[in-house]
């Protein structure tokens, strides 16, 4: 059976298309394919991901120039026809500037740059990135950003409660979610959300440095895993 | 004659301003005991070579709304002025 393709999008300045591409191969099944930002061709990609990074270097807002970038436009077609997009870190901040998800995300509340380990919960195992988790498991993954605190609306986080769009919140290690766990400040330690359609996904961490035993944690890997299930099914 | 439209972006009240806040906080210990408060926007200045000002005010509202400018967690102000 012919491998899967998934597309990641290297922006100028994005700095983790390397990781995802690397931890993408690792994979059996799954074949990266690395998309300029100035093309229009998604070279059949059946999933998208948007990377880490600092996409134009971030100016004027993290994510704002990325998302009016030529190969965004057809992301957004290809999310729009239903198709598996994930965007990490600086990528879920292209999907929120992209309207793909709702709410922004902005400076980290304590105004440092993290980066360190963080805690987080599946807390919805039934979209198409999570199947492979158990809604108990606290996962292992770690955060690069300063500017991931996620702010929507109340209304915005009523309607994400309602329809089970929060997929990640940050916990402490018992798989709690505590204040003190917040590492950002995000409304109710929202540390990923999905779109309402359940095929676009944004996190702020990483789980393609989750993905080798190497780098201190292997709990990425289901969500690679979870999509790539998907995929082989539709 | 192009315009110049001077642009403000403000972060909504709601939104917590940590650069702001850092900024009050080295006022205060500055001895400025009367500043109560300080919020950091951005400013932009774009030409706009636009015969009519009617039509220069529509692109600058059109460019803050769909780029310059965050609806979620932020506000836009501008002024135009014809390029002397």
């Amino acid at each position: 059976m012919a491998d899967v393709l998934v597309g990641v999008v290297v922006f100028p300045g994005s700095n983790c298309d390397h990781d995802t591409e690397y931890a993408v191969a690792s994979f059996d099944g799954l074949r990266p394919v690395m998309l300029w930002h100035n093309e229009h061709d998604l070279k059949g990609a059946q999933a998208i991901i948007l990377p880490g990074g600092f996409s134009y270097g971030d100016y004027l807002r993290a994510g704002s120039i990325a998302r009016f970038s030529p190969i965004m436009q057809e992301v957004i077609e290809f999310a729009r026809k239903g198709f598996p997009v994930l965007g990490i870190c600086n990528g879920f901040q292209v999907l929120l500037e992209s309207g793909l998800l709702e709410g922004a995300l902005s400076r980290n509340r304590d105004k440092k740059f993290l980066c360190c380990q963080t805690n987080i919960r599946p807390v919805n195992c039934s979209t198409i990135f999570t199947t492979r988790y158990k809604e108990d498991d606290v996962l292992t993954i770690p955060i690069a950003h300063g500017e991931g605190n996620y702010f929507a609306p109340s209304e915005v986080i009523e309607s994400l409660e309602e329809h089970d769009q929060i997929v990640f919140k940050y916990t402490d290690a018992a798989g709690e979610v505590t204040d003190a766990a917040n590492p950002n400040g995000s409304l109710k330690n929202i540390a990923g959300i999905i779109n309402r359609q359940g095929n676009v996904l944004g996190l702020m961490p990483h789980p393609e440095r989750a993905s080798e035993k190497l780098l201190g944690s292997l709990d990425g890997r289901p969500l690679f895993e979870s999509l790539y299930q998907h995929i082989l099914g539709s | 004659m192009p315009y110049t439209a001077k642009i403000k972006v403000t972060l909504r009240q709601s939104i917590l301003d940590v650069q702001g806040k850092a900024v009050e906080h080295a006022l205060k210990n500055l001895g400025y005991g009367t500043v109560e408060s300080a919020r950091i926007g951005k400013y932009i200045e774009v030409t706009i070579n636009e015969q009519d000002q009617l039509q220069a005010e529509r692109i600058a509202n059109e460019i803050s709304q769909k780029l310059l400018s965050n609806p979620v967690m932020e506000n836009y102000s501008f002024e135009l002025e014809p390029v002397k």
